[in-house]
């Protein structure tokens, strides 16, 4: 069984990804959306919550709050709209960290 | 007889996750438009609303961030960005909008309007506000 997991908050405001990457399993995939995606900024204190972790990231989202995929950690997907829909339904379920 | 407040605005919430970014915005607009004694600081996720280069085609909501720069022109001249929130988010001060203001006594230079301070620094400045306003 294999879960999409969604984090849409940032994470220096709330414990949503510091909770989600706890339940994390392999095969599992954790998708950043809305404020969530500043944790895969590199040389951020977040970032390294994310190391091991199969992650992707809105495109949209990173393009609306100014950041380039050039300042993204290693290793991050970045996904448009149908990428988003694509993982869903890769994936056996969603859980939504809200 | 009126009397100018010195006016703080804190902005600590990321812009287009919530509203407050743009509210706050509006509000400080306002203030200034009423010729108060206007200052801005951005602290934690608050910085997140000054990265330049902000693109919301892919979302349908509005890119209230060229709005910043009409700050200066409303007089707006005093912005602290602290230190420590940009460091923890692994940005610097060159990942922000160039604000810049016209200070008439000089032939209209063009001054920064944007000063990074140490958390100490702004604890200061907020102690030596009247009136403050949170978002």
């Amino acid at each position: 069984m294999s879960m999409l997991h969604l984090v849409n908050k940032s994470p220096y405001e709330r414990n949503s990804l510091d909770t989600c990457v706890g339940y994390v399993k392999a095969g599992d995939t954790l998708l950043l959306i809305e404020d969530g995606v500043y944790a895969a900024m590199s040389g951020s204190k977040a970032a390294a919550k994310l190391s091991g972790l199969d992650v992707a990231v809105l495109g949209p989202d990173l393009a609306a709050r100014g950041i380039g995929e050039d300042r993204l950690i290693d290793g991050v997907t970045v996904v448009d709209y149908a990428g988003f829909v694509d993982l869903a339904t890769d994936k056996d379920k969603v859980q939504s960290w809200l | 007889m009126s009397t100018t407040k010195k006016f703080m605005y804190v902005n600590r919430k990321a812009p287009y996750g919530t509203i407050y970014a743009w509210e706050a915005l509006e509000v400080v607009l306002i203030g200034a438009a009423f010729e108060q004694d206007v200052t801005l600081a951005f602290v934690d996720d608050g910085i997140y609303q000054l990265i330049g280069g902000q693109d919301t085609s892919g979302l349908e909501m509005k890119n209230f961030s060229p709005t910043y720069s009409a700050l200066g022109d409303y007089d707006v001249k005093k912005i602290y960005v602290e230190k420590e929130s940009l460091e923890e988010r692994g940005l610097s001060i060159d990942d922000l909008q160039h604000l810049t203001w016209e200070d008439e006594d000089e032939d209209y230079a063009e001054k920064d309007s944007i000063q990074v301070v140490t958390r100490a620094e702004m604890a200061d400045l907020f102690a030596d506000s009247d009136v403050m306003f949170n978002f």
